[in-house]
């Protein structure tokens, strides 16, 4: 049976809901499943890691990350509880830790995957941001997969074993890439890759003060706000908020487009949403033809109409 | 400084991409372009070159001949050197990370390498991190502001709801840049021109011993994904239009 290792990734001690991806993946694998955590106490974590074999905890002075740190401490994890196959959120945290593991730990890494067949070491993943997908075989040896979050379908754990606990000590070592300081954004943004309800504005827009009306529905939904390529670059809103080839590939379960065209590099961002709303002057708009719903008219009438309903409809 | 840029050459972002045998791209209609994140890099290294006097930029670039556009605009841009490392395969990222590492270890002055933060062809978002790992050096991704002062670098990464890390890293280093960095510039006329005379050094996969058939990660199949079905337009008054769709999101799509 082979040892299938998960990094549970903890936001501030908040344990981020993609983890349950994780761990549902790996429980149906029927394979032996580990999960590390780095916290100080792992019990608030143990009810969602029912059904699997261990939880290493690591545990050290400081926890904080830091990246060559925490590649270290994984690697010497992988080694000692000699784990086949080791797998992550494609999260910005992700990102910047897997490909350090994979370097450190000598193996193989699969980002962004879509599907994993932990069984015989495949992997499809989208490339050409999402025109296309790519199946992998990964050869023999230590290999890990990031998931994009929202993807894999979540199931309750059905054994009730409660995991044995064991602890490692995190790596202090020297830090060549060092994080000095995180500053937060003075308004706290909601994750667009990890958001369940997005809110986006095109060109149609007409200016950056015009993004409240969005904000506001938004703020009805608890959505996060995002951005067509053609917004940002006319300065209406941050490339952090940009949703695309060149943006963020996102997959919430609504995403509500307004005054955005659904030029191919915008859509292959946000295609993979469970339902598309479209809200555009133009009947002849591509986005309609990609959309669940459209509504054929003025974003600035819709948006503060759509905001009053969804206000109905919630309380 | 000796700054190193490695880019990829790509897909426009506009094209479509059609499989061609199930596990490659027809080629025919494409337009190629040097990955989006990589011309970031090229402007940094650029910007990091003009505060730096005397120091030169040289862009790499792995792939078919075709690539010698890519590299061209690099050196129309303002780039010194080019280097192509001649590929007619692919390459799983480790196996790239090691020919690039081979390219830029033999200058034994290399300083800041900037590159984007992935390709997007097959946005494998790793290539960066592997090649500094494999240099030995520090590396940060996802750079949206960067800085060098009293021989460090300090960079800005964007990390969950807006919030950005900021890290410092010793010179060389990598630094893998995001949308936001920068504002490329185009290349003038007389860059173009200048470019057109600067020789392009060829180094083979051979020459680094660097093959195809030390790939761990293979590619299975290409396919393309399945089409959603046409949706439908409500019609009618926008109150009514509005009411309607949050309904059928409610009961029907069941999202809210």
């Amino acid at each position: 049976m082979a040892n299938i290792g998960l990094y549970i990734e903890l936001k501030d001690g908040v344990f981020k809901k993609s983890n349950r991806e994780l761990l549902s993946l790996a429980r149906k694998s029927g394979q032996s499943v580990h999960a590390v955590l780095f916290c100080p106490d792992v019990q608030p974590y143990l009810e969602e890691m029912k059904g699997i074999q261990t939880v290493i905890q690591v545990k050290g002075a400081d926890l904080s990350y830091q990246p060559d740190r925490y590649a270290r401490t994984l690697a010497a994890v992988i080694q000692e509880f000699k784990l086949d196959i080791f797998c992550g959120i494609f999260s910005a945290q992700g990102k910047d830790l897997f490909p350090r593991l994979a370097a450190k730990a000598k193996a193989s890494l699969v980002n962004d995957c879509l599907a994993v067949d932990l069984d015989k070491r495949r992997a499809i993943k989208p490339v050409y941001s999402g025109k296309l997908l790519a199946e992998y075989q990964i050869d023999a040896g230590t290999t890990l997969f990031t998931i994009r979050p929202n993807v894999i379908a979540v199931d309750a754990a059905v054994a009730a074993n409660t995991p044995e606990i064991k602890t490692v000590a995190m790596d202090s070592g020297d830090l060549q890439t060092k994080i000095v300081s995180v500053q937060k954004s003075a308004s706290k943004k909601i994750d667009l890759t990890e958001a369940e309800i997005i809110v986006s504005g095109g060109r149609a827009m007409k200016g950056k003060e015009n993004f409240a009306i969005l904000e506001d529905l938004a703020k009805v939904l608890n959505a996060g706000v995002g951005a067509s390529r053609a917004a940002v670059d006319a300065g209406f809103a941050s490339s952090d908020m940009q949703v695309g080839q060149t943006g963020k590939v996102v997959n919430p379960k609504l995403y509500i487009a307004c005054g955005i065209s659904g030029a191919i590099q915008h859509f292959v961002g946000m295609k993979t949403s469970k339902i598309i709303v479209a809200v555009n002057k133009d009947p002849e708009a591509p986005i309609f033809k990609k959309a669940d719903y459209g509504i054929v008219g003025d974003l600035f009438t819709i948006v503060p109409l759509l905001k009053e309903e969804f206000k109905k409809a919630l309380s | 400084m000796n700054i190193y840029v490695c880019i990829k050459q790509v897909p426009d972002t506009e094209a479509t991409i059609l499989v061609k045998d199930g596990k490659s791209i027809n080629e025919t209609a494409i337009k190629w372009i040097v990955s989006p994140y990589d011309e970031y890099a090229i402007e940094e290294a650029l910007k990091l070159k003009e505060k730096l006097p005397g120091s030169t930029v040289t862009a790499v670039c792995l792939g078919p001949e075709r690539v010698h556009n890519a590299l061209r605009t690099a050196l129309a841009m303002g780039a010194d050197r080019a280097v192509h490392v001649e590929s007619s395969v692919a390459l799983d990222s480790q196996n790239t990370a090691l020919a690039l590492a081979q390219v830029i270890r033999a200058d034994k002055e290399f300083g800041v390498i900037f590159m984007g933060k992935q390709a997007i062809d097959d946005d494998a978002s790793q290539l960066h991190i592997l090649l500094a790992e494999e240099l030995a050096i520090p590396a940060a991704t996802h750079v949206m502001a960067f800085a060098f002062d009293g021989g460090k670098v300090r960079v800005e990464r964007e990390i969950d709801e807006g919030a950005r890390e900021v890290i410092e890293m010793a010179v060389p280093c990598v630094v893998a840049a995001a949308k936001g960095l920068n504002t490329p510039r185009y290349a003038s006329m007389m860059g173009i021109m200048k470019a057109k005379k600067i020789e392009i050094k060829k180094i083979t996969l051979d020459s680094i011993g660097i093959s195809e058939t030390q790939n761990k990660v293979h590619l299975l199949k290409l396919s393309t994904p399945a089409e959603k079905p046409q949706g439908r337009v409500i019609r009618g008054e926008p109150a009514a239009a509005v009411q309607e769709l949050v309904r059928l999101l409610r009961e029907e799509a069941k999202v809210l």
